[in-house]
């Protein structure tokens, strides 16, 4: 009951802002709110079900919008004709380089055959940088202006949901069997480096993303506003109610948007729940609330974390293809780790770890919050400075930096919830926590 | 004479600026490691810790240049410092007092720790944003090298300059009393025996009658003290800019894990090890070769192994094989 009343709630704020600010601001909000839904309930099945640490939501994210990249953009003949054929053989090199790393740290047993792996290691990497330099400087000067990069596959963007998915999957295996087994700090610590990493190679390999030039116009899986604002239904519309075409067509694609998102949120969802509810579902939490029991049970404590892991990055990778769908461009420095990683953060634990519903609340309050907390925090510092002299160079401080105050709130949220109410919004259902 | 050359190529390019990187992390990577010898977690904060008692080190040096006092050849930021560091321990204590002294009294796990962590990061970091603004900021002054590349060639006579700036010498210097000090208190006096007692066995330190909460606090004074000198000898080195204090956390959370978390001997080690590798691996050897190799065999490329962009590639590399090879670090810290 109190659950709903609170989804209510909810309806009601974005009604609010529809009848205050705009429907359109309403509705991108609210878009907005459905990707950070999906990323929390994959930061929910890593955290609530099975008490994984992940500090780098912002690369799984990341990687999502790269798959949105491959996949949508239509592939630049001349760019693979240059360079394609080089890259494809250093990175041929590469994984031949680690067959023989593998195999020569299998096979030898002396003293010092690590020195000998490193040895390969370093042989490899300079062997494929001769092939690599000369294909990328290729590619990147194929149309520096326009491309300068590989393309894409030219397919639908709405396939690069799933592949942002199996991205994301993959780099959380690579992550996974390094860090899990281990203790749980580190899988956080080695997480923030893999986050880092991936969005300094988005950032810095031009062949593949254009890098910091932006990759803009992307594929829409929804109609263009410029093409509704000719259809005759449209215009009608349009006249019948009072509003003006630009207004209906962008409220069109945006609501368009959303039901795409809220169907994918609800699919997450609902498998979340079911899989909560299963045997597996209990399994996992037996191993989250204590692992030595579950060990001595017979489970396969570091398999079943490998696994949720995975699953988890993998509906955040989902998220961050959907985000650059929506954004219609993929900009690598944007991929910020306040923005990306604390603050999903900070919605999970809001919303109630453990808590598939919690974590979609979660992520609807907090990022409503954190789009309004602008205008909110503008208004409040004007109101807390009205007292002050017009040109007083602390109001002036004050005012200009009010934008930076939701940073601040948004730690205070956390803090004040971990402490007095650990459980979030919604709480876990008939379990008690650790 | 040929191998004076490439030494002092070296030495401009790559000792020296690894010297003081590794001092500048083996101070963050020592604040790391003692909160988590004595609390018992991974405080994410620590970036941000440092980025505030710089802060504060900055408006106090900025104060100090208006008034028109500074220390002549030396940065003013020395002046400032202590100040800057006693405004750090105070938001360190009032951290502990109303955040983490809770979940110690609940004895929650170190995750909760961690994830209280993150929230203080994000308190600390609009914090810091508020009040100086996300800007880049120098605050560097006094002379700006002990020798300039110039000086040294006229010295020495050799083809290639080596430049000591003023920053880095103060880095190297600062870095060694503060470490003689701290490893003075930890192995001398009562105070910091009782420190290393409670890290190394809470229940027998408290049956002994140590104060854990004497024990904590001094903890987090320690920390803000190291906090603060590592963040201005890394703002005075570069310039300050809010944002590269979150960057910087990785290299340290690797260098204390390379180390041995819990380990005040590795965290200094591991701080060299990061800070040698990254650099090592991201300097191109082309004018180094040249010295080195026969006339005419020139290396073609740069001779680098990595493009700078990837520097904190290395340290994450070097945590990967760590965590692969030896999980508990070089020193054998207290960890698994």
């Amino acid at each position: 009951m109190r659950n709903l009343l609170l989804f209510l709630l909810m309806a009601a704020l974005f009604a609010a802002v529809g009848f205050g600010q705009s429907w359109s601001l309403s509705l991108a909000i609210l878009n907005l709110c459905l990707i950070s839904a999906v990323m929390s309930l994959g930061v929910n099945i890593q955290w609530g079900y099975a008490g994984l640490l992940n500090v780098g939501i912002m690369g799984f994210v990341a990687l999502g919008g790269l798959a949105a990249v491959l996949v949508s953009m239509p592939p630049v003949t001349d760019a693979i004709n240059a360079g394609g054929g080089g890259v494809a053989i250093s990175a041929l090199i590469m994984l031949a380089t680690f067959a023989v790393m593998y195999m020569a740290n299998k096979h030898f047993h002396f003293f010092g055959r690590k020195l000998l792996v490193a040895v390969i290691g370093v042989a490899g990497l300079m062997f494929a940088r001769h092939f690599f330099g000369p294909a990328t400087d290729a590619i990147e000067s194929v149309d520096p202006a326009g491309t300068g990069n590989l393309g894409g596959l030219g397919l639908p963007i709405i396939v690069s949901w799933v592949v942002g998915g199996f991205f994301a999957a993959a780099a959380a295996w690579a992550v996974g069997k390094i860090s899990l087994g281990l203790r749980s700090d580190y899988l956080a610590i080695a997480t923030l480096g893999i986050s880092e990493i991936i969005v300094a190679v988005l950032k810095y390999e031009d062949w593949l993303t254009r890098g910091v030039k932006n990759v803009s116009g992307l594929p829409r899986p929804v109609p263009y506003e410029v093409n509704l604002q000719k259809e005759t239904w449209v215009i009608e519309f349009a006249a019948k109610h009072g509003f003006t075409v630009q207004e209906v067509s962008s409220l069109i694609v945006k609501g368009s948007y959303a039901l795409l998102f809220t169907i994918v949120l609800l699919i997450v969802l609902y498998l979340s729940e079911k899989a909560l509810r299963s045997p597996w579902g209990r399994m996992m939490r037996a191993i989250r609330d204590n692992e030595v029991a579950a060990e001595a049970m017979g489970k396969d404590v570091k398999g079943r974390h490998l696994q949720v892991f995975i699953l988890g990055s993998a509906v955040i990778g989902v998220a961050g293809a959907m985000l650059t769908t929506l954004d219609g461009q993929f900009t690598p420095a944007s991929y910020q780790p306040l923005r990306f990683t604390f603050l999903i953060w900070v919605m999970v634990i809001v919303g109630g770890s453990g808590n598939n519903w919690g974590a979609v609340l979660g992520g609807f309050v907090i990022w409503f919050f954190w789009i309004e907390a602008e205008p909110i925090g503008l208004w409040l510092m004007e109101f807390i400075t009205s007292g002050m002299a017009e040109d007083s160079a602390l109001r002036i401080h004050l005012i200009k930096s009010a934008a930076h105050m939701r940073l601040m709130t948004m730690g205070l949220v956390l803090l004040l919830v971990l402490r007095f109410t650990p459980r979030g919004l919604i709480p876990e259902r008939g379990y008690g926590r650790r | 004479m040929e191998l004076l050359n490439p030494l002092a190529l070296l030495g401009n390019f790559l000792i020296i600026p690894g010297l003081t990187y590794g001092c500048q992390l083996a101070l963050g990577a020592l604040g790391v490691t003692l909160i988590y010898g004595i609390l018992r977690f991974s405080n994410f904060a620590h970036g941000e810790t440092m980025a505030l008692g710089t802060m504060a080190t900055l408006l106090v040096t900025l104060w100090l240049q208006s008034a028109g006092i500074s220390l002549g050849p030396l940065p003013t930021a020395l002046l400032a410092l202590p100040v800057g560091i006693a405004i750090c321990i105070f938001f360190t204590l009032a951290t502990d007092r109303l955040v983490y002294r809770f979940y110690r009294r609940q004895k929650s796990t170190p995750v909760i720790f961690l994830i209280a962590s993150l929230g203080v990061m994000f308190l600390y970091n609009g914090l810091i944003r508020f009040i100086v603004g996300p800007g880049d900021r120098i605050f560097t002054d006094g002379e700006r090298f002990i020798f300039t590349a110039r000086e040294f060639k006229e010295m020495t006579g050799l083809r290639e300059g080596m430049a000591f700036k003023t920053t880095q010498g103060i880095t190297i210097v600062v870095t060694i009393v503060i470490v003689a000090l701290l490893f003075w208190f930890l192995t001398r006096t009562r105070t910091g025996k009782s420190m290393r007692a409670y890290s190394d066995n809470e229940d027998l330190a408290l049956l002994s009658g140590i104060s854990p909460d004497k024990v904590v606090m001094v903890a987090w004074i320690l920390t803000a003290v190291l906090a603060t000198i590592a963040g201005t000898l890394y703002g005075l080195d570069k310039s300050f800019k809010p944002f590269t204090y979150l960057q910087i956390l990785l290299p340290i959370f690797a260098a204390a894990i390379v180390g041995g978390l819990g380990s005040p001997l590795g965290a200094i080690a591991g701080g060299f090890v990061i800070a040698f590798s990254e650099v090592a691996l991201t300097f191109a050897y082309k004018r180094v070769l040249g010295y080195l190799l026969p006339e005419g065999q020139m290396p073609e490329g740069l001779v680098q192994l990595l493009s700078t962009d990837y520097k904190f590639a290395v340290s994450f590399a070097i945590l990967v094989i760590v965590l692969l090879v030896r999980p508990t670090g070089i020193f054998r810290g207290q960890t698994i």
